[in-house]
Parts: structure tokens; sequence; C-alpha cells
């Protein structure tokens, strides 16, 4: 087993607490650092890491630190995003209920590193008892002298405001999120400008994942080599995969990055739950594409992999889906959320998403109609690329692939008038 | 004025002063808003758009974007279920179906004695312990329709 970058304290008794954080070696990274390295040379390690974002898109993290103007006579700021609302996802929960400290931490060295002094995270409002343990441990940090002003002695000022967000799938992105900080609905914004140039309040932003920012203080501590030695070339460092639906053994688990998901489904999770054949996988989140069983075959979980169903490691959170479940009712589902969640903004997307979820609903209903497949693609083609954020692609991508792949269970409802399941 | 109690003002205003800009104390102070009154009546947001200084729409359209916030009274128990697919392929949709038998009523609604309301409701972001459903703040996992009946005796008592 690879040595756990994320996880390694989880497991220990209140390990959320700072007692128990400072006795394992933490917060040792941000005094190895702080005021005595040079903020570029810690963005250059952190390029150097390969770290990519784990939010889903994978941008490497340090190249979005570099797009910052280190010159601007703006107020720069940071935003962790730990509005974990992907379907399938809760990794970020985890990390914030069992090892908060170690996000704070990574906080603290990324807003060094590209000059933030106040910084947020926006944590999604279910998330009730997970925001009141990262409260409690940030007001930890502030009487620890990590946070605040002139922290460990160094001169260094930084303040952390906890936000909560309100029930909103689309303030995941990260334009939305801003509007939602500032106080306003949570539209998405234009892009171009983006974040690192007009970003909250008008200043440079950068905007990371909890499990990213989870990865600075290994990164800071052992080193970049030490980090980039795990996963594969492309795809650096350990990865947080959440596996729900129908397997044994549900649950998050820290793998590297090329791990086989075969492998993750029949080992780490025990296998289909009471013996069940697997129908399909939802690889990374609800918005990626869904895969069939020869699919994962050789499928290793890493940014670069393909595979001819168009595999996207996304979020890392893994749905499995056995055999008793009918794909139309399952598209009809998603469809539903995508339809809830549009902001309304665009019409592609606001039109797009609630079209979809009628169609999908009256053929599962045994309504269908011929050529209703062709229209659901149609409709897809439509939304995707068409909107200011992605939720519109984060929409079409998986019909698209449950109509394309399960045309026969489509043909069928349409034929008998009826959902056969 | 005159509706949100004082301390609550005091509380929104402190909160406005962490903020670079007051606006961004809103979401917070529907918040805590919401705690006071249980949900936002139209007079409770008019009096939020004072203490923050906005005009009074602002804070109608943005409580209005975000389900969290309530736009009408809710039961003592806020009963929200989750039937996206993780719930959805491990009973999650069963649960919501007996709850709205059990209860006799629909998304949205509230029982008549005041105690339950119930919503379905998107991803929870706890999906590996589907099916999941949150009780006013609480989470609870792995859930039967069993269990969910003994959840719902022991909040009735």
């Amino acid at each position: 087993m690879t040595e756990a970058v994320l996880l390694s304290r989880v497991e220990l008794k209140n390990s959320h607490t700072l007692k128990v954080y400072e006795e394992n070696e933490g917060y040792q990274p941000l005094k190895k650092v702080l005021g005595k390295v040079e903020p570029g040379v810690i963005i250059d390690d952190i390029k150097e890491s390969g770290l990519r974002g784990r939010g889903g898109a994978g941008f490497p993290a340090g190249v979005k630190w570099g797009f910052i103007d280190k010159d601007s006579p703006k107020t720069k700021y940071l935003a962790c995003n730990a509005d974990e609302g992907e379907p399938g996802t809760f990794k970020d929960r985890l990390l914030m209920m069992e090892d908060p400290h170690q996000l704070i931490e990574g906080i603290i060295i990324s807003s060094y590193a590209i000059g933030v002094e106040t910084a947020f995270i926006y944590i999604r409002g279910e998330y009730h008892k997970e925001a009141d343990i990262l409260d409690a441990a940030i007001a930890e940090a502030y009487k620890g002298g990590y946070l605040g002003k002139n922290i460990q002695g160094t001169g260094y000022d930084l303040e952390l405001i906890l936000h909560r967000g309100a029930g909103s799938y689309v303030c995941g992105d990260e334009t939305a999120l801003m509007e939602s900080i500032e106080g306003h609905r949570g539209n998405p914004r234009l892009k171009p400008p983006f974040p690192a140039v007009v970003g909250l309040y008008g200043g440079p932003t950068v905007i990371n994942n909890v499990e990213t920012l989870s990865a600075i203080p290994f990164i800071i501590s052992k080193g970049a080599e030490a980090y980039s030695a795990i996963g594969t070339e492309k795809s650096a460092g350990t990865k947080l995969f959440c596996v729900s639906g129908n397997v044994n053994n549900p649950g998050v688990y820290e793998l590297p990055l090329g791990f086989p998901m075969k492998k993750l489904i029949y080992e780490v999770c025990g296998g289909m739950k009471e013996g069940r054949k697997l129908k399909g996988v939802i690889p990374g989140g609800s918005s990626t594409p869904i895969l069939l069983p020869d699919e994962i075959e050789d499928l290793e979980l890493a940014y670069e992999s393909a595979t001819p169903g168009g595999f996207m490691l996304g979020s890392g959170a893994v749905i499995v889906i056995d055999d008793r479940w009918c794909m139309v009712k399952i598209a009809a589902r998603l469809a539903k959320f995508y339809a809830h969640e549009s902001c309304g903004q665009c019409t592609p997307c606001r039109e797009g998403t609630t079209w979809t979820y009628k169609i999908l609903k009256r053929i599962e209903a045994g309504g269908g109609q011929e050529g209703d497949p062709e229209l659901l693609l149609d409709i897809q083609d439509n939304m995707f690329g068409k909107t200011l954020c992605p939720l519109g692609d984060a929409a079409a991508m998986p019909i698209i692939a449950i109509v394309e792949k399960f045309r026969d269970e489509f043909d069928q409802h349409i034929k008998e008038a009826r959902c056969p399941y | 004025m005159g509706n949100l109690s004082d301390s609550s003002i005091k509380e929104i205003k402190k909160i406005a002063e962490k903020y670079p800009t007051t606006e961004s104390a809103l979401l917070p102070a529907l918040y805590i808003a919401q705690r006071e009154k249980g949900w936002l009546a139209k007079e409770t947001m008019d009096d939020i758009a004072d203490v923050l200084e906005l005009p009074k729409v602002r804070v109608y359209g943005v409580a209005t974007f975000y389900t969290m916030y309530y736009k009408k009274p809710m039961g003592k128990y806020v009963i929200q279920v989750c039937t996206n697919v993780s719930c959805m392929i491990t009973g999650g949709e069963e649960i919501y179906e007996h709850l709205i038998k059990v209860f006799g009523i629909k998304s949205g609604e509230t029982t008549g004695d005041g105690l339950f309301s119930l919503l379905e409701v998107e991803c929870l972001g706890n999906c590996g312990n589907a099916p999941v459903m949150q009780i006013n703040e609480d989470f609870y996992e792995n859930l039967t329709i069993k269990v969910v009946d003994e959840i719902i005796a022991k909040l009735k008592k």
C-alpha cells in the first residue's frame, strides 16, 4: 500500500483537534516555510509535485496559482471549494470532519504562497456538523497563532472565513461560488475574465478544492518528488475515491492514481452486493458518462486514462449500479437533478434540462414515442458547450452516454409502452 | 422593524464586519433570521435589508435562489430525504414514498400537527452511507423502512 497522503490521521482518536494534529507532525510544514521560503519557490514546488485540482477538472494546482499576478495592486483572495455537491461525492466531508487542521494548514501555506491575506472556505449548507467542526478548528488555529495577525511571529497575516452555502449545486462552479460569497444569487459569471484576474471583490482569486489544499502540507513536508513518485506520470499522488451504490463496502478510499477500477470495485469494496451482476459504473460523479462492464476491464483511475466509453476521473465519485436497475429511470433521475439545479441564466441549460427530464419521465411512465432517443440527443447537443458554466455540459454528458449505451432499453420502453423493470 | 430580535441584529452586524463588503453577510444573515423565526417571512427579510442597508429586492432574490431558506412556515422536524442515484439504488425512493404515505403529505408540505415537514432533496453528500436523510441538522444513515419508522416514533414522543 502507498503511504497515506491525505488520510494519515483520520483513524486517530480526536483527529479533528489541534492537539492531535500538532502531535502528529501538524503545522510543521507551515513552520518550515512561513517567512523562510520565498512564495515563488513554494509555487514552483507545487508545480513540480504534479498536484492536479481534485474538484473534478484536474487542472494543475501550481499552474493555477501561477496565473495570479503577484504584483497586482488589488487585494488577492483564496477560496476553498467545500461545496461538495456532485452526486456521489462525499470525500471532502471526511477530510473536514476528521482532519480539518490539515485543510487549514493547506490553506495557510497556499495563501502565503499566493500573497493572500483573506481566505474563505465555502462549505455546502447541508454540512451542518462538518461546518461546526471546521468552525471549532478555525477558532483553535487562531488561538494557536496559526491564523490572524503576525502568524508564528513571521509578520504574515491571514484571516480565514467560513462561509456556508444554502442548497445550490451550481455554487460549486467557481464563479457562482464567488457570487455566493459576495452575497448574491449563485449565477455563474461570464469567463473571461478568469478568477485569477478578476475574482472575489474584483481581486485576483484562486479557488481550490478541499482535497487539493489538504495535500499541500504533505508536499511541503516530504517534498515534491515524494508526491510525484506516487501515482502515474501524468496523475501524481493519491486520490480519494468515494464509492457508493450496489457494492458490499461503500466508502472513501485513498488510493494512488492509476489504481485499477476493477480492483477498486471487486477487491477494495468487496465486490457487488448479494453477488449481483454489474450493469454500469458512473466513474467520477453524476456528470461523467456511465461505463459498461467491458469498458472498465483494463481501466486505470488516472486523469489521462482513456477507454472506448469515454472515461472521466471527475471528482472520484464512483457509483456502482447492478442489473436490477432500469437505465431510463437512472437517466430520468439524473435529469431531474440537473433540471432542479440549473440556475436558469442560460436558455439552453434552463430549457434543455427541463425538457430532458420531461421526456425521460414520459418514456419511463410508458408514454415514449418513436424518435424520443434522437430528440434527447438533439437537446443534449444544444446544451453541450453552449452555457456560461459547466452545468450544461454536466447535464448533457450522462444523458448522451446512457441513451447511446443503453439504446435497446429505450426502444423496449417505447415499443412496450411501459417500463420492463 | 420590530420583527427581528436585537440579539439577531447584533449578530448580523458583527458578522458583516468580518467580510470585505457588508452585503457578503446576506447569506449568514438569512440563516440567523431563520434560526430565530423558523422561516423567512417578507417582514423578516425586510428587517435584514434594513440592517445590511440593501434594497429589499436583493434580499428576496437571494432568499428565493437557495433551497435551504424556507419561504413558508415549516414543521418542528424538517425531514429531507435524498432520492438521487446513490440513494435511489439503495432504497431511498422507497423510504421517501413510505414517508409520503405515513404523513399523508407531499414534498414541501407539513403535517397538520405542525410536527413534520417532508422534503425530497438532491444529493446530501453522504452517499457512502446511502440511503440517507437529514432531520433538521442531523444525518440518519444506512436507512431501512423499519429504522425510519423507529426514528419517527421516537420524535413523536
